[in-house]
């Protein structure tokens, strides 16, 4: 069978279709715990689009993207950052264990100490001249990136009473078509703060949530120099196509 | 068969999405001085009307032969005539909640049930308070005959079809993205 291959049929074009995520995948768009939701959720209910030339293909951003130290976050000054030093490495597939080859991951992240270089972080923790806290890779032929960063710190914000956030890194990945498209955080295993945290907990099903957790992984640590986590990213998977479905009667 | 792996839960952008997303070239899906280019603004407003300053809007779409230089557009993968074409586009907003994308008319596409779509974009939104991006359409108000064949709009309930449709503007295009309230935008399930 030939699975998810693109057939050219007389009644038209066949597409190759995306399947859509399962209600519990993600967040309900209006989760109240977290505030800023309720003024910024859509009130009507999204409109059905069936997945046309537009939704089903999306930019292969390559090469031009990255420039020679975007992977390494700790390397973007002339002297090192504060903090741990950590290695984030995974695998981005889609939901049929494909890896997704030679796509962009751009990262973003708070400093050891919990600051975002970003004007409108007013936290008084304070900023670290040599960590900027963006970075960007490209997935390898087999799915494969790696970054090498430091570990954020948790910090507080204002969403509720003593809120804070735990210490996170923000994941943004295209995937091969405008269907991919996915903007998520990657969390620390067993943080104490998870608890409390409604944007982490705005995904109802604790199996989709714990799929935000990286694994600490000691074989890919680096002796006297960083610690390792790993952290898989699953993108949204193809469905079978009206002409398989005829194969897969047969 | 290969494995069925659950997919990884979206979450939002937060307050600090420029620190990883800007780009300096985000907003040009072509380069400045492209025939025929035009710049495409509009403002992100909230629930109480007020300004998103904390989003970004992402653009995808078609060159002006309605082609996608893609392996799956099953027509091939083509190289676009238009020097500098990039197809996407990005943009933060700004203090007032502006967004600004420079780009060039896509030409209308096939449809798989042999329709045709009207000429227009596909839009992304994220931003804090948004914990999965928004899907949206931007459809052109110099189409008035396609958009009414448009197998999208006219799925769209009647009395909200014109929140997809951009306005003339003096050196382009005005689109306008309300979240939340009046004439909220019309947002899609891709």
């Amino acid at each position: 069978m030939t699975q998810n291959s693109v057939h050219p049929a007389d009644a038209g074009l066949v597409l190759p279709q995306y399947r859509r995520d399962d209600i519990d995948a993600h967040p309900p768009l209006l989760s109240p715990g977290y505030k800023s939701t309720v003024g910024r959720a859509p009130k009507q209910p999204l409109t059905y689009l069936p997945q046309r030339l537009t939704e089903i293909t999306g930019p292969l951003l390559g090469e031009g993207r990255l420039g020679d130290l975007d992977h390494d976050l700790t390397r973007q000054h002339d002297g090192e950052p504060q903090g741990q030093r950590i290695i984030v490495h995974g695998r981005v597939r889609d939901g049929d264990g494909r890896p997704v080859p030679h796509t962009l991951v751009e990262i973003w992240q708070a400093n050891a100490a919990g600051r975002y270089r970003h004007a409108s972080d007013t936290w008084p923790a304070p900023l670290d001249p040599h960590f900027e806290g963006g970075g960007r890779a490209l997935t390898d032929e087999r799915g494969r990136y790696r970054f090498i960063t430091v570990q954020p710190g948790a910090y507080p914000w204002r969403n509720h009473d003593n809120a804070w956030r735990p210490a996170h890194i923000h994941f943004s990945l295209f995937g091969r078509a405008f269907t991919q498209r996915l903007v998520t955080q990657m969390y620390f295993p067993g943080d104490p703060l998870f608890f409390q945290d409604p944007i982490f907990n705005s995904v109802r099903d604790p199996d989709a949530r714990n799929r935000m957790v990286a694994r600490y992984d000691h074989a890919t640590t680096v002796p006297e120099w960083a610690l390792a986590y790993e952290f898989d990213i699953v993108l949204r998977g193809r469905a079978s196509t009206p002409f398989e479905g005829e194969d897969d009667d047969e | 068969m290969s494995e069925r792996l659950g997919v990884t839960p979206a979450q939002t952008v937060g307050p600090y999405l420029h620190i990883g997303l800007r780009w300096p070239d985000g907003p040009y899906v072509v380069p400045e001085g492209t025939p025929g280019a035009f710049w495409i603004r509009g403002r992100i407003l909230d629930g109480a009307g007020e300004p998103v300053v904390d989003a970004l809007v992402e653009s995808w779409q078609a060159d002006p032969d309605g082609r996608f230089d893609h392996p799956d557009d099953p027509r091939g993968a083509r190289q676009p005539a238009l020097a500098g074409f990039r197809g996407f586009g990005r943009s933060e907003t700004d203090g007032q909640g502006w967004y600004e994308l420079l780009t060039v008319k896509p030409g209308p596409l096939p449809d798989p049930d042999g329709g045709t779509e009207a000429p227009h974009l596909a839009l992304s939104v994220l931003g804090r308070g948004l914990l999965h991006r928004l899907a949206t359409r931007l459809y052109f108000p110099d189409e008035p005959a396609a958009n009414g064949d448009d197998p999208v709009l006219r799925s769209v309930d009647a009395d909200r079809r014109d929140t997809l449709i951009a306005s003339p503007a003096p050196d382009g295009l005005r689109f306008d993205i309300r979240l939340q309230g009046d004439r909220e935008t019309v947002f899609f399930a891709v």
